[in-house]
C-alpha cells in the first residue's frame, strides 16, 4: 500500500533520513520503533508532505506522492495522527472532529463516520460542546485519534500516541488502535513503547540515526536480543 | 452641557466608534492568522476612499454600484498584497514579514501621492446621505444613524462566518496551527487570502463612510485611523473581534467625550489613542478581552 524507498531528508545541515525503505502493506500494522531522534517522526511527516525529502520516492497505490501537498495526501486517504496530539483547543470537540471532514463532501459518510468515532470514544460525545484545549491529555488524544479517522484514512499514521499518558490510558489506547484496524485501516505506528507497538505489529522496523538498523515481523523482534536490551530495557 | 449637545456627542461618537472598530478587525483578523501587524491596512483604507471618490466622480455609475465597485477594488488590493509581500515570507522569520508590511505602506502611500496628487479632494456625497433629522431639537446627520447600522450588520455576518461556517472554523483552526490545519486537507493558503479579503472589505466599507464623513482625502489620510485602530485592537485584545470592536467604540467615543469636555484639550485628541495604549499595556499587557499568549511582536 505504501513502499518508501531510499528517502533522504536534510533538515537545514543535518542529514536526518539517510535512505530509508520502509513498506506497509494493506491492512497491516507495522511499528516504527528507535530512540529520540532516530527519524521516526521525520519519516511520518515526510510522508504527510509537512518535510519535503531531497531524494528517494514514497509510493502510494502506485502513485508517488513524494512531491504532493499534504492537502492532497490527505485526500489520498492518508491521515496523522502528530506528535503531541495538536488538537485545536479553542474549538469544541464536534467542531475540532468536523475539520477533520474538512475536504469531505458526503454528510451521511460524515455523519457515520462521526457516529463510528462516538462510538470507539464515548468521553468525546460526553464531552460534544466542550472546548478541546480544557480536556485531560488522554482525551485529547482520543481527540487527536477521533479527527483523524474524520478524514476517512486508508492508512493512519499515529506518532507516539502514547506519549504522557497514564498507563491505563496506554492499554486503551493500543486496543483502540487494534479495533481502528479491524475496520479494515492500515497503521503505521511511531512508538518508544516498543513493547507495546512490537506486540501489536505484524511487522516492525528498528530506525537508529536515520536508517533501518533492524527489522522483522513484529513477534520475531520482541524476542531479538538486541532489540530487547537496546528498546525494552531487559536485562539478558 | 445640555442634554441635547450631550446626545449629538454621543451620536458622533458611536459612528466614529464604528468606523474605527471596522478598521480595526482588519488588523486582529491578520494578526490572528499570520501574527502579523499589517501596516499596509490603513493604507489599503485610504485607497479605498479614492476608490469611491474616482468611482463617483465619473458620475456615470450610480452611488451604490460605485461604492460597490470600490469595495470590490479594494478587497483585491488587500488580496494582492498578501501575495506581494507576505506569501513569500511565509517560511520567514516574522520581522521580516513585519518590515515587509511596513515596505508595502510606503509604496503604497508613495503611488498614491504619484497617482491621485498630494491636494486633498472631496468625497462627492450622494444626495441620499447628505440629510439632517431632527428630533425634538437634536440634530443629527443620517450618516451618524446609517454608519452604525451597517457596522452592526456587518459584525453580525461576519461573527457567523467565523462561528458557524467551515470555512469560520478553518480560519480559527489556521490561526491556531497551520500544520495540524494542513493535516485536515486545509489549504493554509487559501484562507489567509480570504482572512486579507475579509479584513480588506472591512476597511473598504469603513473607508467610505469614512470619506462621507471626513470628506477630505489625501494619500496620507489612512496612517492616523490605521495606527488609531491598530491600538484599539491592542486595547481590544489583539486577534479577537469582539475585542477589536470593544477597543474602536472605547476609542471612538473617548475621543468626541474629550473633546466634547474638555475643549480646552482639543489639540490632544490624537494623543488620547496613546495614552489609553500607554494605559492598557500597563494594566492589562493581553488587552481587554484577550488571552494570555505566549509572544509577542
Amino acid at each position: 500500500m505504501l513502499i518508501i524507498n531510499d528517502l533522504n531528508v536534510h533538515y537545514g545541515g543535518i542529514h536526518a533520513l539517510r535512505g530509508i525503505s520502509i513498506d506497509v502493506p494493506d491492512n497491516k500494522i507495522v511499528s516504527l520503533i528507535g530512540a529520540n531522534g532516530a527519524g521516526k517522526s521525520t519519516t511520518l511527516r515526510s510522508i504527510m508532505g509537512i518535510v519535503k525529502s531531497t531524494s528517494g520516492e514514497i509510493i502510494y497505490k502506485d502513485n508517488d506522492i513524494s512531491k504532493s501537498k499534504t492537502k492532497d495526501i490527505v485526500e489520498h486517504g492518508l491521515a496523522l495522527v502528530p506528535e503531541g496530539r495538536r488538537i485545536f483547543p479553542d474549538l469544541t470537540v464536534v467542531e475540532n472532529l468536523t475539520l477533520g471532514a474538512y475536504w469531505r463532501k458526503d454528510k451521511q459518510g460524515i455523519q457515520k463516520d462521526m457516529n463510528w468515532v462516538f462510538e470507539l470514544f464515548p468521553i468525546l460525545k460526553e464531552r460534544e460542546w466542550q472546548k478541546a484545549g480544557t480536556m485531560s491529555g488522554g482525551e485529547q488524544q482520543m481527540l487527536a485519534v477521533g479527527r483523524a479517522l474524520m478524514t476517512k484514512p486508508q492508512l493512519l499514521a499515529m506518532d507516539e500516541p502514547s506519549l504522557g499518558l497514564a498507563p491505563l490510558i496506554v492499554k486503551d489506547i493500543f486496543n483502540i488502535i487494534k479495533e481502528i484496524h479491524s475496520q479494515g485501516v492500515t497503521i503505521l505506528l511511531v512508538e518508544q513503547n516498543a513493547k507495546a507497538a512490537l506486540e501489536i505489529s505484524d511487522y516492525g522496523y528498528v530506525l537508529e540515526t536515520g536508517s533501518v538498523a533492524l527489522e522483522g515481523e513484529g513477534k520475531k523482534l520482541l524476542n531479538d536480543d538486541q532489540v530487547r536490551k537496546a528498546y525494552l530495557g531487559e536485562a539478558i | 452641557m445640555e442634554i441635547k449637545e450631550f446626545l449629538q456627542h454621543l451620536v458622533n461618537g458611536i459612528s466614529l466608534g464604528s468606523l474605527y472598530a471596522l478598521l480595526a478587525i482588519g488588523y486582529t483578523l491578520v494578526y490572528g492568522i499570520l501574527r502579523l501587524i499589517n501596516f499596509a491596512h490603513g493604507d489599503i483604507f485610504m485607497i479605498s476612499t479614492y476608490a469611491g471618490f474616482y468611482l463617483m466622480s465619473s458620475a456615470i455609475l450610480p452611488w451604490w454600484i460605485a461604492f460597490l465597485l470600490a469595495i470590490i477594488l479594494t478587497c483585491i488590493l488587500g488580496i494582492l498584497v498578501e501575495k506581494a509581500a507576505y506569501r513569500p515570507l511565509r517560511d520567514a522569520p516574522r520581522i521580516s514579514l513585519l518590515i515587509s508590511s511596513i515596505g508595502m505602506s510606503y509604496l503604497i502611500e508613495n503611488l498614491a501621492i504619484v497617482f491621485f496628487g498630494g491636494r486633498p479632494k472631496t468625497f462627492p456625497i450622494p444626495a441620499i446621505f447628505d440629510r439632517i433629522i431632527t428630533i425634538g431639537s437634536v440634530k443629527i446627520p443620517t450618516l451618524s444613524f446609517i454608519i452604525p447600522v451597517i457596522t452592526i450588520i456587518i459584525l453580525a455576518i461576519l461573527l457567523h462566518i467565523v462561528h458557524n461556517t467551515k470555512t469560520g472554523m478553518a480560519m480559527r483552526a489556521v490561526s491556531t496551527d497551520y500544520e495540524a490545519a494542513r493535516l485536515m486537507a486545509i489549504d493554509v493558503n487559501k484562507i489567509i487570502t480570504f482572512t486579507f479579503a475579509v479584513g480588506s472589505t472591512l476597511a473598504a466599507v469603513g473607508g467610505i463612510m469614512w470619506g462621507m464623513k471626513y470628506p477630505s482625502l489625501i494619500p496620507l489620510m489612512g496612517v492616523m485611523p490605521g495606527i488609531k485602530c491598530f491600538i484599539a485592537a491592542v486595547v481590544g485584545g489583539i486577534g479577537n473581534i469582539r475585542g477589536a470592536v470593544l477597543g474602536g467604540f472605547i476609542l471612538g467615543l473617548g475621543e468626541i467625550m474629550l473633546v466634547a469636555f474638555m475643549p480646552a484639550l482639543s489639540g490632544y485628541r490624537d494623543a488620547f489613542a496613546f495614552i489609553l495604549l500607554i494605559f492598557i499595556l500597563l494594566a492589562k499587557p493581553t488587552g481587554l478581552m484577550g488571552k494570555n499568549l505566549a509572544e509577542k511582536v
